[in-house]
């Protein structure tokens, strides 16, 4: 009965959420990092997540990608819930960047975004000692495959540098490269801009709009209220593991409860200098 | 945070070196040329008289116009600074623009001076003191010095990057073969050498050359011709070890050496999987090979042997290597859920407890499979077909012994590991390990299969050493518990950390040196660990990545290099090209 109904709804995606997640709680011990949260992620939007530093917003995505298997709640993909399993979680749809840069340093950048091919190829062992055709076939696809996607994210020519000697504005765009290279339906970017000069932030929300474009659900944390606002079509603020706000940009930015999270945010800051 | 430290410390070494060479340099900087040159004749004038009073030192040095082997060496080295010398300035200069001769004649300059050093200090200590040391010896010192001197005085000069040196196809094949001959001939010459200093002599001269040809450049150009013309090198390499056996005539001194030498680099292999590519630390490696060498004996023909079925060889080359690779899954299921540091102790704690087990099994602790601390003596020689392993063969009127039938059955298995090692190792399977060894959590995270990947990874790697393990058993002639101790896992782990994680050549050169230097040192052999461990230590100060550098650390030093892409691309259409073929 479920396999059916379930299959039904993989087969038409378009017509629920990408991602409906409900009652998503983390804790550390006496820490609840994240606090009952909900998000919804409807096809071909992206979604901005916000919040003052400490709100749980990099937790929230360990929560959803299955890095952590959350306290309580539930996580839906296209329909299906997702245990809390990396590789499956990737092999369902949903990929991710992360916040402190988590390339494969010793290697290529374009053997970094074959890596994120391995969960869409099956060459096993016995087949890659014995080199058969099918084998080549892959091997040859999955390699044009990761230039197609190092040249859709402005990488093309570094190809042949080791991911760790890149700069940082490249191993950024290297990381989304590799999330994309696992299909996914559903793009989870960490801080896609931190650190990046405006010129590089131009082009990765240029990015960003490219990636929506071909298709796909693209949820965003940033700091940079700027970048966020003029991309998300809407944006969801995180304050202190709870959702406070969550609506259209507009709304959002007028909110004065958001205005006074980052203020009192800052507050705080100043006092634990002092 | 610390490679820009690094960075800044070896821009702060090269300064200070440059300052004091050219402190030394700076008076002879108007005739350090012409220097350079007097100083290679005077060095190579030195070799054709006499350098001892004695005949018994250091081999034979005592007759004028008759060059023993060490004085061999100086000569050679004079036509190398010649050479360089003519790189820098004259009809070599066309070279000398992708060659960094200054550079190399400096090395070449400093070393040569060490080592004319050195051995007048052992014709003096040899002979009973410096009064043996014949003019000769004292020539050729002061023509190594003035090399030393005169380099310090040339100007090092950028060369070109050897990626843009497009040198037409025969003559970078004729290179290969040329130095493919020169490793054969080199190797019978090195193993034939008696006398222990000459062959410390001879080792530490060979490492000079290679060092200063490294320092010149050659080796990155070498380099990029082997990844060009991979099927040559590769054929060449299988010509030079098939002819090995044939420049030893019948000498079972030196082919013993060789096939010790090969089960050593087949097993640490194997480990390159596990530790190289899949980045886990494994301690207890040397068990894997010990259970598919008992399997072997325990199959075997020996009046000891505890099964009384004895099958085809190759299946109980199978047979061991199921064996093994199952011991993997056993000890890896459990473990490998655990990180790094827990890994290592647990696989430490496997392999002593495999030792004690096989040293227990002797049918009063346990049931009788091994004899206990008595091991499975008297397993006699391999019989494939009507082939017996223990026999002598006529080939071309030369004599092959036992060992140099053994030496090519063990090629087999050395060329299905590496063909193993190197295609897992271009493929999925292999870039999911290198992820796993690059970050863990992240490779997971694009959903690479970590724990599947990381227990293949063992249970392959024990597979090989397994199947290595059933011949060692008839190499040996008998198996026991003490063959497999700790300190044996220690060296296979050494000769992959010397030699280069995740490469095949340099796994081959590590397990060559370290196995190859105690069988002809006798004060090797008394101090290896504190050799192997200072070895160890001078390597990760200074040369971190092992001999020989994975292709993707070669890549670093290029970064900036737009052309290399195009190169590398090339290579990589070469190499479609030919899989397609
Ligand atoms: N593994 C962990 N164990 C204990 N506490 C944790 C763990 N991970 C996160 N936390 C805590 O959870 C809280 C939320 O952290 P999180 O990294 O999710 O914040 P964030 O919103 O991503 O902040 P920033 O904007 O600075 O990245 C913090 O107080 C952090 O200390
Ligand atoms: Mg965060």
């Amino acid at each position: 009965m479920t396999a059916v109904d379930e299959t039904i709804r993989t087969d038409r995606p378009d017509d629920g959420p990408v991602l409906e997640a409900t009652g998503v709680t983390m804790r550390f011990g006496g820490l609840t990092a994240v606090n009952n949260v909900g998000m919804t992620v409807r096809p071909g939007e992206i979604l901005g997540l916000i919040g003052p530093n400490g709100a749980g917003k990099t937790t929230f995505f360990n929560c959803l990608t299955g890095m952590y298997k959350p306290t309580e709640g539930r996580v839906r993909l296209l329909g299906n819930d997702l245990p809390p399993k990396p590789r499956a979680v990737v092999m369902a749809g949903m990929a991710r960047t992360f916040q402190n840069i988590r390339l494969f340093g010793n290697m290529t950048a374009l053997e970094n975004v074959m890596v994120g091919r391995y969960c869409r190829t099956s060459s096993m062992a016995l087949t890659s000692i014995l080199r058969g055709p099918k084998f080549r076939r892959e091997e040859r696809e999955t390699r044009a495959r990761a230039q197609e996607l190092l040249e859709f994210v402005g990488l093309g020519k570094s190809s042949e540098h080791l991911a760790r000697n890149m700069p940082y504005g490249d191993q950024r765009r290297l990381e989304i490269a590799r999330a994309l290279a696992t299909e996914p339906k559903l793009l989870l970017l960490d801080e896609p801009t931190a650190g990046m000069n405006p010129r590089e932030t131009q082009q990765a929300s240029d990015l960003i709009f490219r990636i929506r474009d071909s298709g796909l659900a693209v949820v965003v944390i940033e700091h940079d209220m700027r970048f966020i606002f003029n991309l998300c079509d809407r944006v969801l603020c995180l304050v202190n593991g709870q959702v406070l706000v969550e609506g259209t940009p507009g709304e959002v930015q007028s909110d004065p409860r958001v205005i006074e999270a980052y203020i009192g945010g800052a507050a705080d800051d100043e006092e634990g200098d002092a | 945070m610390s490679t820009s430290t690094d960075i800044e410390t070896t821009y702060a070494d090269d300064a200070e070196k440059v300052s004091l060479w050219d402190r030394i340099g700076r008076p002879v900087a108007p005739f350090a040329w012409p220097m350079v040159l007097a100083g290679a004749v005077i060095l190579a004038a030195g070799c054709f008289l006499s350098w001892s009073y004695t005949d018994e030192v250091l081999g034979d040095l005592s007759i004028d116009f008759y060059p023993g082997a060490v004085q061999n060496l100086m000569i050679i080295a004079a036509v190398l600074a010649v050479i360089f010398a003519l790189m820098y300035r004259g009809p070599f200069s066309r070279l000398g623009e992708w060659l960094a001769s200054a550079t190399a004649l400096r090395v070449l300059g400093l070393g040569t001076t060490v080592f004319m050093a050195l051995v007048i200090a052992l014709i003096g200590v040899q002979a009973g003191g410096l009064v043996n040391v014949m003019p000769g010896a004292w020539i050729s010192f002061v023509g190594a010095v003035l090399i030393l001197l005169g380099a310090a005085g040339l100007t090092p000069r950028a060369s070109k990057d050897p990626l843009h040196a497009h040198l037409p196809s025969w003559l970078e094949i004729l290179t290969i073969v040329a130095l493919l001959a020169i490793v054969l001939f080199g190797a019978a010459y090195v193993l034939d050498i008696e006398d222990g200093t000459v062959f410390s002599l001879v080792v530490l001269f060979t490492g000079l050359v290679a060092f200063t040809l490294t320092r010149a450049g050659f080796f990155t150009w070498v380099g990029i011709i082997a990844q060009t013309h991979r099927r040559v090198l590769m054929l060449g390499a299988v010509a030079v070890a098939f002819l090995f056996p044939f420049t030893q005539d019948g000498s079972d001194a030196n082919m013993s050496i060789a096939t010790q030498v090969l089960i050593f680099a087949s097993t640490a292999l194997g480990l390159n999987i596990v530790v190289g590519l899949a980045g886990l630390l494994d301690l207890g490696y040397i068990a894997f090979l010990g259970a598919g060498a008992y399997v072997g004996a325990m199959f075997s023909h020996s009046a000891f042997a505890t099964i009384g079925w004895k099958p085809n060889f190759l299946l109980v080359v199978i047979f061991g290597a199921l064996v093994s690779a199952t011991l993997g899954l056993i000890i890896g299921s459990p473990t490998l859920r655990v990180s790094g540091d827990y890994l290592a102790i647990v696989t430490l704690a496997f392999g002593e407890i495999f030792r004690l087990a096989m040293g227990n099994l002797d049918g009063q602790d346990g049931p009788r499979l091994t004899n206990g601390p008595n091991g499975i003596p008297a397993i006699p020689d391999l019989e494939i077909g009507s082939f017996n392993f223990g026999e002598t063969h006529e080939v071309f009127g030369i004599t092959l012994g036992r060992f140099a039938n053994y030496y090519f059955l063990l090629l087999v298995v050395a060329a299905i590991i590496i063909t193993v090692f190197t295609r897992l190792n271009n493929s999925r399977i292999g870039r999911g390990w290198i992820a796993i060894r690059e970050d863990e959590k992240a490779a997971e995270a694009m959903g690479v299969n970590t724990f599947g990947l990381k227990l293949f990874a063992f249970a392959g790697g024990a597979f090989l050493a397994g199947m290595a393990g059933t011949i060692k058993a008839h190499h040996d002639v008998s198996v026991t518990p003490d063959q497999y101790i700790f300190l044996e896992s220690a060296f296979l782990l050494a000769a992959v950390v010397l030699g280069g994680m995740g490469t095949v050549a340099g796994v081959l050169i590590g397990a060559t040196i370290l196995k190859l230097m105690p069988e002809k040192l006798r004060f090797v052999a008394d101090y290896r660990l504190l050799i192997f461990g200072l070895l160890l230590v001078l390597m990760m100060r200074f040369r971190p990545e092992g001999l020989v550098a994975s292709k993707r650390r070669q890549l670093e030093f290029h970064e900036e290099d737009e052309e290399l892409a195009d190169r590398v691309e090339e290579v990589h259409l070469v190499e479609e090209q030919e899989a397609k073929a």
